[in-house]
């Protein structure tokens, strides 16, 4: 495509620039400054607040949402409000937090971005597993602990090197995951609503188990890695905690609510599994009241599976590219269908 | 066989916090008449001309001139673990005594290790947890953000087992690998982990997003990262350190990380260990510590024995010893 046509390219006159309408900028859940002048470039940026104040003005002139952060929050009344939206671009890959159905019936499209998410999140995942086995957390509290006189011989944590790895989701994200753990020579068993391609099987040396159950048995580490659907919510729970090996570790890296929560808090607190690492939780943050808060065989990271300078500026750009295709009538990248 | 006949074998202690694994004393008792410090120093004249070999766990007990001096009979030392910088090898051989040590058991814990730190560090991970659990926590703020690891540059300095066995879990993460070693790996090797060979240790510190020391420790590599080498090392780099901590001039560091002139270090050694409760290290921000833990699971640590285990026996039988340590020159 000629330079002069690719839309990331073509840079418009301020006033011709399709609106986007964004939560607000900077602040706890806002669009990164940073990310500010590649919007700018390509669109005329109107902020919730503005568009409140100004509706009748503005709404004409949105075409598009981008969502960071779960934010702005899409109902029926903003949707109303927004006769010439053509697409509601998310900045993540999950879209459990949007009505898809709804915003289809208004005949506007969603995008995700998944390309842009997936290396980051494997390697949390892996960064999970590793920190979880090899007791990592509690090993630097010892280290810089005022109590500390010596090191004990007998304190040890498990291989990865070796162990078997259970993938529950073989998507772009579980795949990236299998990869890595490939070279910790790791045993990898996969669970997944298809089998993979056979090549694709072989280059990760992954065995599909087509019941869960035999993943859950054999595995020393579990690691969730599916989108949030009606299919996958709360599918992890006493039954499955409890076919589990009582030496195995659940490591959760797609959302919070795939795991009966309680479930897990008494799975851990009676051993019926070793230990958890969880980057995502329901709510989030959790009550700082909360019963997993307590526990000292389960780490928590504060959702960051995509918080890094890297990703987070692939998402916006990921994001761009999908409203431009949409806007311009072009392919979409990653256009997310309601089932 | 009959108790008198097992080999005896000097170990420090059974149990507590640097003895023996008490899991591990079943085995051992299978092939050794196992002899505590303790009962040694009780026994001295009826069990000194016994003792045919030493039992080195976490270091311990100490091969000085006294105690060789006390064992006319002493065929060899097993230590535990890939480092033999805690012995006088030279005194040992001059009592004509053999050393085996356990490069090749600790060897994937140890490269897990690294990645775990160099993870861990690039993620935030354990401040993250401490967001997570912390009482003042009401929200997690969009712009905390961490580096990415995957395509990052990883410098690798020492192409061990340990070193090489780093590589090939950072290829998985599409890392560009530079790697610095006293002599050049085999082109197939370097391959297989698409690692680039750095002659010169300065562009292998100029390049890379994570620097991560894999030497053993020797008079040529204490010291060996120090203010010059932490100056030449991009002030968005982190150093990993998994070796031993004189490979590192710790003052060089406490002021590098202070400065900024590097973004982070993640240790698993240091020196002393423990570091002394108001060593500078301990209040640094932008550092993660772990205990010495690079060999220590379940699993490494068993082998580790057997390996000891069998290096013992291999010398009481005057066969070749496996994992021998030749003596200096």
């Amino acid at each position: 495509m000629p330079q002069w046509r690719d839309p990331a390219n073509h840079v418009m006159a301020k006033q011709e620039q399709p609106g986007l309408l964004i939560h607000e900028i900077g602040g706890v859940d806002g669009v990164l400054e940073g990310h500010v002048e590649l919007l700018k470039k390509h669109f005329h940026l109107i902020t919730m607040k503005e568009f409140l104040e100004n509706k009748k003005r503005l709404n004409e002139k949105i075409r598009s949402v981008f969502i960071h952060e779960c934010k702005p929050v899409i109902d029926r009344e903003l949707l109303q409000s927004l006769p010439h939206l053509k697409v509601i671009a998310n900045s993540g890959v999950g879209v459990d937090h949007l009505d898809l159905k709804l915003i289809a019936s208004f005949g506007i499209k969603v995008t995700n971005t998944p390309h842009a998410v997936s290396d980051s999140t494997a390697d949390i995942g892996m960064a999970l597993m590793l920190a979880s086995a090899r007791r990592l957390v509690e090993g630097c509290q010892i280290s810089v602990s005022p109590q500390t006189e010596h090191f004990a011989a007998d304190w040890l944590g498990d291989e990865v090197t070796g162990a078997t790895l259970g993938i529950i989701g073989m998507g772009s994200i579980g795949y990236k995951v299998a990869k890595r753990a490939k070279a910790f020579e790791m045993k990898i068993l996969y669970h997944n609503r298809n089998q993979r391609k056979e090549e694709e099987e072989k280059a990760v040396g992954a065995c599909y188990c087509e019941k869960m159950e035999d993943l859950l048995q054999q595995s020393d580490f579990v690691m969730l890695v599916v989108n949030l659907t009606p299919q996958t919510f709360r599918f992890i729970g006493k039954r499955e905690l409890e076919l589990m090996k009582p030496s195995a570790t659940l490591i959760n890296i797609s959302r919070g609510a795939v795991v009966d929560q309680d479930a897990l808090v008494e799975a851990l607190q009676n051993g019926t599994i070793k230990a958890a690492a969880l980057d995502v939780t329901y709510p989030e943050p959790l009550p700082r009241d909360h019963s997993l808060l307590k526990l000292k065989n389960i780490i928590i990271t504060p959702h960051i599976g995509t918080a890094t300078v890297q990703a987070t500026r692939k998402m916006t750009e990921e994001a761009v590219a999908n409203i431009l295709a949409v806007l311009n009538g072009l392919t979409i990248p990653s256009e997310v269908i309601p089932i | 066989m009959e108790e008198q006949e097992l080999p005896y074998v000097l170990i420090a202690t059974i149990g507590g916090i640097d003895g023996v694994y008490e899991d591990h004393v079943e085995f051992l008792k299978k092939h050794f008449n196992l002899i505590t410090m303790k009962q040694f120093h009780e026994h001295k004249s009826h069990l000194s001309e016994k003792i045919k070999a030493i039992y080195m766990w976490w270091n311990k007990p100490v091969a000085n001139q006294e105690l060789l001096s006390s064992l006319p009979n002493l065929k060899v030392i097993a230590t535990g673990g890939a480092g033999v910088d805690h012995l006088d090898l030279k005194l040992i051989s001059s009592f004509g005594v053999k050393v085996a040590n356990t490069p090749i058991a600790v060897s994937n814990a140890t490269a897990d290790m690294g990645m775990a730190l160099m993870l861990a560090s690039a993620r935030r991970i354990v401040e993250g947890c401490q967001i997570a659990v912390s009482p003042n926590t009401e929200y997690f703020a969009a712009d905390w953000l961490g580096d990415e690891v995957t395509g990052a540059t990883l410098g690798i300095i020492g192409m061990g087992r340990i070193g090489y066995k780093v590589a090939q879990r950072a290829k998985a993460f599409e890392m560009k690998i530079l790697y610095h070693n006293r002599s050049q790996r085999k082109e197939e090797e370097e391959q297989a982990v698409g690692a680039i060979y750095c002659k010169n240790i300065d562009d292998l510190l100029l390049q890379s997003d994570f620097v991560m020391l894999c030497v053993n420790l020797t008079p040529q590599t204490e010291k060996l990262i120090g203010k010059k080498e932490l100056e030449m090392m991009k002030p968005t780099a982190t150093l990993i350190n998994i070796s031993r901590g004189l490979v590192v001039d710790q003052d060089a560091l406490v002021e590098a990380l202070q400065n900024g002139v590097i973004k982070a270090a993640a240790l698993d050694v240091t020196y002393p260990e423990p570091l002394p409760r108001n060593h500078p290290l301990l209040t640094l921000k932008n550092i993660i510590i772990t205990p010495h833990v690079g060999g220590s699971t379940t699993k490494s640590c068993r082998l580790v024995m057997e390996n000891m285990v069998e290096s013992i026996l291999a010398a009481l039988n005057g066969l070749p010893i496996p994992n021998e340590v030749n003596p200096p020159k």
